[in-house]
């Protein structure tokens, strides 16, 4: 048996962190490989197209019930999905009150301990929207997730997430061992998308892994909760995702140590790109508008 | 009876520097603002009220502290629930010795310990609906309460529990004042904050939702900043009422929510702790016109003072009456003074307390024919040193926040007669040889303030200098 991988997807909230994720993984277990899926979003949304509905008995939400996380069994929380991946969720408090963050910890504290991680090939952790707090680098901490892989796109906030992610990769580098995986595009269809998704990567000292086209047929099978890859198995999208866990899977030990920018960097690369202008550019714009505008009175 | 004397300035002023010495660069400049030596004709100037060193071993308190064990935690016949861990509510159990009158579990709570005792889940999903239930239990438990207060521990503030909503709720819902107190330990640099904080609930929360029906007479007057440690507000009090005054309401020590609901109704506030409630009766002469003084009542000399200045704030009959009350104790003050003062003449003594008591305890000391060498707070501000200035003489050693390794060496290289401090510094001062007090808690002893105070005061000071044991701990088996 090879070591056991462990990997998490960070990114923008919205970005579609969870349905990248769910297909690649669709995608290994086809390869073979024993995957364990951590859900660490109290929204609870991170297996819910491997399990084909939403799990409801996530460790927080059982723990509370039962007193304390100590009173749970794993086969309370475990469950199996799509080609026996098995599934598991944090879950977490309703929005606007407690803690979400420590949940995230108790929680993969508790599967840890009670050997959730036996037995498989790939643990892959799904974590929401930025790293806003200790609680959500728990998966970067502690040399767990050895590779994470940062979902973005063309548009601008999602490259300031990437980038803010990268620094908090950066931060537990030294300590843990945790390397940056790569860059995955979900495509938006934005301003040369491409390009800007693999500048940055160049930037950030790491490579785009994948470019994931937009293609309804994800949208289709969402709402079915199910994978593409369940969904329409010889689709050119489940191919894509295909291509993406291959990629994945022979990425190993090639993780890098993040160079993140600063913000005024990235800003200059937004203008390179001409996605953002600078303001003498704009004041120039503006001038030449109102002339215009003059002109024709 | 003010004693004249003047301290070693050069000894003092090199004690500072060879401490300096011993530390990094870095540290030796902050600290040394917070060192000094006193001069009447400067400024006593020490900085005061800033984040302590890292590693130096300050004994600080917290907001929670502040709020729960010294404002609100006296107040009687109200719960005070410490919101959060079990831990806070645990160590602070019954810490400052605040006594009253009531029965325990009926109608009194002082002495008992109430906390949500959090749980991982309470911190994952939040604590407000355990709160809730808590306030339920309490009011099944203990119908009589007067009322609840809610004492936030540091979580509270982390996950951003919503304890402001709860109190309204729970408020109406039992018809009784429901106070949440946003006193968690990590705001502030020391307790100090936790009294301000505890202060503007008082404000917000009792002031502006509850109407006393207290009908307001010439002679009211308020006890500020008395929490009755080991019976202090008591012995204070019958001075007071002595002298003509209707005690209205003693801050915080055996009182009842009551008496802080109809301060605004006093014709004066007299403060005795500055610096944990002055805030409040700022707040109170702006509101409502209750205009404020600070007094003294520890020690004959300042005793007197003080009731001589009281006095003058109202008419003659009363001004007469102070000066009976003066007449009638002194026999009590020459017959404590003629029993002690030989026995303790030219004592040297080192402080070393809270926020009040550096400065206020001087002059009982040289009632007694001591001599105070230095002094220090924990949590003042500048206005405290700029107080202290008015009780200390030249040449004292004046030290902020001052850390562990700094007063052992000032002790170490003075060696007085006596240190007064607190429980975490008695032992290893003891075990220097040297006889101490507890100036927190009176040692288990007290009260303290007034007239029957000082007679305490005199003879724990006595107990502690003269015991035979001083001269028993040198080492049997080393030669001289």
């Amino acid at each position: 048996m090879t070591a056991l991988r462990q990997i998490a997807f960070y990114g923008k909230g919205g970005i579609g962190k969870s349905t990248t994720s769910q297909n690649t993984l669709a995608a290994l277990v086809e390869m073979g490989q024993k995957i364990l899926i951590v859900g660490c979003d109290p929204k609870a949304d991170s297996t819910r197209l491997i399990l084909n509905c939403k799990l409801q008995d996530t460790v927080l939400h059982l723990a509370a019930e039962a007193g304390s996380v100590e009173d749970l069994e794993l086969a309370d929380v475990m469950k199996i999905g799509y080609k026996g991946i098995k599934c598991t969720e944090s879950g977490g408090p309703e929005p606007g009150v407690g803690c979400a963050g420590r949940g995230v910890i108790t929680a993969i504290n508790f599967l840890e301990e009670n050997g959730a991680y036996d037995d498989v090939d790939y643990v892959s952790y799904d974590v929401l929207g930025d790293v806003v707090c200790g609680g959500f680098a728990m998966p970067i901490r502690e040399n767990k997730a050895q590779e994470i892989y940062i979902v973005m796109s063309g548009e601008m906030m999602a490259l300031y997430a990437a980038n803010n992610i990268a620094k908090g990769i950066l931060k537990y580098a030294h300590s843990g061992g945790v390397r940056l995986g790569g860059l995955i595009c979900n495509e938006r269809q934005t301003d040369k998308e491409l390009e800007l998704s693999e500048a940055l990567a160049g930037r950030l000292g790491t490579k785009l892994i994948h470019f994931v086209p937009r293609d309804n047929i994800v949208q289709h099978a969402e709402l079915r909760r199910q994978t593409v890859i369940e969904y329409a198995p010889d689709s050119k999208q489940a191919q894509e995702y295909r291509d993406l866990a291959t990629k994945i899977h022979n990425n190993s030990g090639q993780g890098t140590i993040p160079t993140p920018i600063t913000m005024e960097e990235l800003e200059e690369m937004l203008m390179d790109f001409g996605i953002i202008k600078s303001d003498e550019q704009a004041l120039a714009e503006l001038a030449a508008k109102e002339a215009a505008a003059a002109a024709a009175k | 009876m003010s004693l004249d004397y003047t301290n070693d300035k050069e000894l003092h002023e090199k004690l500072i520097s060879d401490v300096l010495a011993e530390f990094p660069e870095k540290a030796a400049k902050k600290r040394k603002k917070h060192l000094g030596v006193s001069s009447t004709t400067g400024e006593c100037d020490v900085k005061s009220n800033v984040k302590s060193v890292p590693g130096v071993m300050t004994v600080r308190g917290c907001a929670y502290a502040g709020s729960k064990g010294v404002v609100w935690g006296p107040i009687k016949d109200m719960v005070h629930i410490s919101h959060g861990p079990v831990g806070c509510g645990q160590y602070s159990w019954s810490q400052r010795r605040n006594y009253y009158i009531g029965k325990t579990g009926v109608d009194s709570f002082v002495t008992m310990q109430f906390t949500s005792d959090f749980q991982e889940r309470d911190i994952v999903f939040g604590g407000d609906k355990k709160l809730e239930k808590l306030i339920d239990e309490v009011e099944v438990l203990f119908p009589l309460n007067k009322g609840i207060s809610i004492q936030s521990e540091c979580p509270i503030g982390l996950i951003g529990d919503d304890i402001e909503a709860v109190a309204r709720k729970k408020g109406k819902e039992h018809n009784k004042p429901v106070v949440p107190v946003r006193c968690e330990g990590f705001r502030g640099v020391s307790q100090s904050l936790g009294h301000h904080i505890a202060n503007d609930a008082v404000r917000d929360w009792v002031f502006e939702k509850t109407d006393s029906k207290w009908e307001a007479g010439p002679y009211d007057v308020n006890i500020i900043g008395d929490y009755n440690i080991g019976g202090d507000a008591w012995a204070s009090r019958i001075l007071l009422e002595e002298m003509g005054l209707n005690v209205i309401s003693q801050w915080s020590g055996d009182a009842t929510l009551s008496e802080i609901e109809r301060g605004p109704k006093g014709k004066l506030n007299l403060i005795h702790c500055y610096r944990s409630m002055n805030y409040i009766c700022r707040h109170m002469e702006e509101k409502y016109g209750v205009p404020w003084m600070e007094y003294n009542f520890f020690g004959p000399s300042q005793i007197e003072a003080s009731l001589r200045a009281i006095a003058k704030q109202f008419d003659e009959t009363i001004q007469a009456n102070a000066e009976k009350v003066i007449a009638k104790y002194r026999p009590l003050v020459d017959a404590v003074t003629e029993k002690f003062r030989p026995r303790l003449e030219g004592k040297t003594v080192m402080l070393y307390v809270g926020g009040l008591r550096p400065r206020h305890v001087v002059t009982a000391y040289e009632d007694l024919g001591m001599e105070i060498v230095g002094t220090g707070y924990e949590f003042a501000h500048n206005d405290d040193y700029q107080r202290t200035q008015h009780y200390v003489k030249d040449g004292t050693l004046v030290y902020d926040d001052v850390s562990g390794y700094e007063l052992e060496k000032f002790i170490e290289r003075v060696r007085p007669d006596l240190v007064g401090s607190g429980i975490k510094e008695k032992y290893p001062v003891q075990k220097m040889g040297i006889p101490f007090r507890q100036m927190h808690s009176w040692d288990y002893s007290g009260p303290y303030h007034g007239y029957d105070g000082f007679a305490i005061f005199a003879r724990d000071m006595d107990l502690a200098i003269n015991n035979p044991i001083w001269s028993m701990h040198k080492t049997p088996w080393k030669a001289a």
